[in-house]
């Protein structure tokens, strides 16, 4: 028990230093954009946005420091992370929660199921070593070496433009009211599929290569000779003796590959103009959207940190080693 | 004359929070050139942590350890000093040596590092190192994975030799090397110790190498000292019941098949 | 009990197919009676670990058996010739007949199992008709057989010491009340007092079950006093089969005696050692 207290101490400390710097980084800036879109729109801003505003970036505050600081937790907790100058002053949190779900549901899910499928088959050709299945690995490879748009528009000039099978872009059809009524849940499962698939094409590779070299590394171990020595099924072996040790340092790298989810699919939500926070970003940072920027940048450091306290938390189930504290 | 002493030495070492480990419970010993002590423990007893803080890697906790009756110096000149005086081997010959260097670079460091002799005549001394633990010249452009463990071992000692030391400590020096070839690195150390008058600690968990090798034995139980004096005494007439024990333990074969002593076994 | 042979080898050999060829065992033959302690010394390369994993045929690439038969006499009276063993056949006869005990306890446990998963495991190949609470109450007599005791079913390897991995892996060969146990170096990275109490253990427990041990070492002087008989192995050849008796007191081959020199006598003679400078028997 003391071994999880340390840990979510540390990651208390770690949220709150993020934070933190993203109270001040804006306050280092030169410049003042702020003030700028403020003078520009002088009438249309509400003094309410415009307080908070300044609790957020420090403008123009006469109050002292330490003062900001506090009303910008304040701000934080009640969820007001300013409002977006380039969507209509609509609340920068508002429009986060519009994009969220999206990211996290497909490149979320679609991460997932490549971790899956790569570890499975990862496994698979680890413990047959030598075999023909071997040659999905450089197959596999090259996938993932080849550039992420390519692939994305020939899928789409193939199974869309072609074939008709799916549709190439936006999460569900035009017209259609978002709700949780099956019709719109299997319409934005028939969006998502082709987009998902060249995630998975592309991510696939990494894992397989990743657990394959794990499986032949623990194979070499003594624990699995004598596992084999004892009789056991070649599938008690490859399961419970080989993948459940091989399979640590990549759990690892999952979670770590969770916490880029958030950021870093914009590529994939430009070709198939998936409304996802990558797309969002990208706007903003072209429309200098501070406050929408500086949102989504927070979002993007805790989501990371709270996947690294999943990784810490499967680890720990799955190692009863990194349970131990000192060595007795 | 050297002479290396541990002063009531404890050692205390502090686990995750505050569960504290007393690895060494006021350990004294004098250790002086010419003579051979075995420090003989099992694991866990405290030995390893006796040669960490003679080579610095750990300090005492409470007590002191003097270099001919200074406390052993923390930097500087007077450190390169001790260094030179008091040398170690130890107990991995696949580990003590850098893969990547070759053994004449092994061997001059020391010589240069402590100006040994003249730059003009390293090369000569490192082959009277070589000779020395008989080993042939023509080693000295190998890499340590072209030796054998037992030739590792030997340059591991001409490098500890390579300063005129005045104290070797050799921690547990034959244990990884084959059977039929630590008598003969024991020998060797036993010949150099002999040559050049030095003091040898040697730290052991084997009882039989350590009466034939020392002078006199310390035996070392979770950090105590329960028994010490001359190697025959202690091994053939005990006065701890842990020292009664771990020779009781030992396996034996001469009292096993009762061989009347002074029997011609070689 | 010496009487009836339940291992029998003849002309084994093992190469190692690198370049070049490695014949890490030369024409073994041995005939292990039933019962009996069989010492087998040797020094790393020697062809030790390598012959006992031989016969359970556990050998890997590119190690390859070339030649000899390995025949176990089974107590039901049937013959069983290991070489020939189909796959399935294999796996029923490890650890059902024949058990291996390994060397370095430290890493031969699966650190993410539980002891009590892995002794259960041997259960679930070999007796699958096994109930949980059966199995779980044959695994904690196991542990209590080895004085490791039963509340040890849910530790993981790394919360036991050395000497408790060894036991258990010890118990672990047990299981199936083998018939066989070839034993690497069971002993070696442990302390002289725990090694001793688990010799004692393994005697015990072979007068009580009254299996066959292969006890492979370097530590001549141990096997002396536990074997019935010593074999010595160098460069995959036994060089002298007898008695500990024999052996201590007229060994025939240069290098039993070269290795019986190399340990120093712990309450006798200084043998070999040169302390004062002068040899042994210059006295």
């Amino acid at each position: 028990m003391r071994f999880f207290t340390r840990r979510a101490a540390f990651y208390l400390f770690t949220a709150w230093a993020a934070i933190t710097i993203n109270f001040f980084l804006p306050r280092m800036l030169k410049g003042d954009p702020i003030t700028a879109y403020l003078a520009r729109n002088q009438g249309k801003v509400s003094p309410e946005a415009i307080d908070s505003l300044r609790v957020l970036f420090g403008l123009d505050n006469p109050k002292p420091v330490w003062q900001q600081y506090f009303d910008y937790w304040g701000l934080l907790l009640r969820g007001d992370l300013g409002v977006s100058l380039s969507k209509g002053l609509a609340p920068v949190s508002d429009v986060i929660a519009g994009a969220l779900p999206w990211t996290l549901g497909l490149v979320g899910v679609a991460t997932i199921i490549s971790f899956i499928i790569g570890t499975a088959v990862g496994t698979i050709i680890g413990w047959r070593r030598g075999s023909r299945a071997e040659a999905i690995v450089p197959i596999a490879t090259f996938l993932s070496t080849v550039p992420y748009f390519w692939l994305g528009l020939i899928v789409i000039s193939v199974f869309s433009t072609t074939l008709h099978w799916f549709p190439a872009s936006h999460a569900y059809g035009k017209g259609v009211v978002p709700s949780f009524s099956p019709e719109f849940i299997g319409d934005v499962l028939y969006h998502s599929a082709l987009p998902a698939f060249t995630i998975v094409l592309t991510s696939l590779g990494g894992w397989i290569l990743g657990m394959r070299n794990m499986m032949v590394t623990v194979l070499d171990e003594d624990y699995v000779t004598v596992a084999q020595a004892k009789g056991l099924s070649p599938f008690r072996v490859m399961y419970g003796y080989a993948a459940r040790n091989a399979v640590l340092p990549q759990l690892s790298s999952f979670a770590l590959s969770l916490g880029f989810i958030v950021g870093g699919t914009l590529i994939m939500e430009m070709i198939f103009s998936y409304p996802g926070l990558g797309l969002r970003l990208f706007e903003a940072t072209l429309a200098k959207d501070y406050p929408l920027m500086q949102g989504m940048f927070l979002v993007i450091t805790l989501s990371v940190l709270v996947a690294n306290i999943l990784a810490d938390v499967v680890y720990a189930i799955m190692d009863p080693r990194s349970r131990q504290e000192a060595t007795s | 004359m050297t002479t290396l002493e541990f002063r009531n030495v404890s050692k205390k070492y502090r686990i995750r929070g505050s569960r504290e480990l007393l690895a060494l419970d006021d350990v004294s010993f004098t250790l002086e050139s010419g003579r051979t002590i075995a420090l003989v423990g099992q694991s866990g007893s405290g030995k390893s942590t006796i040669a960490k803080i003679i080579t610095r890697l750990e300090s005492a906790t409470t007590g002191s350890v003097l270099l001919d009756g200074e406390p052993i110096p923390s930097r500087g000149r007077a450190l390169r000093a001790y260094r030179q005086q008091v040398r170690m081997v130890f107990q991995d010959p696949f580990a003590s040596l850098n893969p990547y260097h070759t053994i004449r670079h092994h061997l001059e460091r020391p010589l240069r590092l402590h100006h040994v002799v003249a730059p003009g005549e390293v090369d000569a001394e490192v082959l009277r190192l070589l000779d020395r633990v008989r080993l042939s010249a023509d080693l000295v452009e190998r890499r340590p994975h072209e030796l054998s463990g037992g030739q590792r071992q030997r340059v591991a000692i001409a490098r500890a030799l390579a300063s005129r030391p005045g104290l070797l400590i050799a921690d547990e020096p034959v244990s990884m090397l084959d059977v039929s070839i630590r008598l003969g690195v024991l020998n060797l150390l036993a010949e150099l110790q002999r040559e050049s008058n030095l003091g040898v600690l040697y730290i052991t968990h084997d009882l039989a190498t350590a009466r034939h090798f020392s002078d006199e034995i310390m035996v070392l139980n979770s950090g105590v000292v329960v028994e010490r004096g001359p190697s025959d005494d202690v091994i053939l007439n005990p006065q701890h019941a842990y020292t009664r024990q771990l020779r009781d333990a030992s396996p034996n074969p001469d009292v096993l098949f009762s061989t009347p002593k002074g029997g011609s076994r070689s | 009990m010496f009487d009836e042979e339940l291992l029998t080898l003849h002309d084994f050999s093992v190469t190692y197919e690198v370049e070049p060829p490695v014949h890490a065992v030369r024409n073994v033959s041995l005939a292990l009676r039933r019962g009996e302690i069989l010492g087998l010394a040797g020094e790393s390369g020697c062809g030790k670990t390598t012959l006992a994993y031989g016969i359970q045929r556990l050998l890997k690439p590119p190690a390859v058996i070339t030649s000899g038969r390995t025949v176990f006499h089974d107590e039901s009276g049937v013959d069983i010739d290991i070489n020939t063993l189909d796959v399935a056949a294999l796996r029923a006869f490890r650890w059902d007949k024949a058990s291996m005990v390994f060397q370095g306890a430290m890493n031969s446990l699966n650190p993410v199992l539980s002891i009590g998963e892995q002794l259960g495991d041997v259960f679930t190949a070999h007796r699958p008709g096994m109930s949980r609470r059966d199995r779980t109450a044959e695994c904690g007599d196991l542990l209590d057989l080895v004085k490791v005791g039963r509340e040890r079913l849910r530790s993981y390897p790394h919360e036991l010491s050395g000497g408790m991995r060894q036991r258990v892996m010890i118990a672990m060969a047990l299981a199936l009340r083998p018939q066989l146990m070839i034993m690497d170096e069971p002993t070696t990275a442990l302390d002289v007092l725990v090694q001793r109490e688990i010799l004692d253990e393994i005697s015990q427990l072979r007068e009580r079950f009254g299996f066959s041990v292969i006890f492979i070492t370097h530590d001549l002087p141990l096997l002396l006093e536990i074997s019935d008989r010593i074999a010595v192995m160098l460069e995959g050849r036994i060089v002298e089969l007898d008695s500990p008796e024999n052996i201590y007191r007229n060994p025939q081959h240069h290098y039993t005696r070269r290795l019986l020199e190399s340990f120093p006598s712990l309450t006798g003679d200084r043998g070999g050692f040169l302390r004062d400078g002068e040899p042994a028997g210059a006295r």
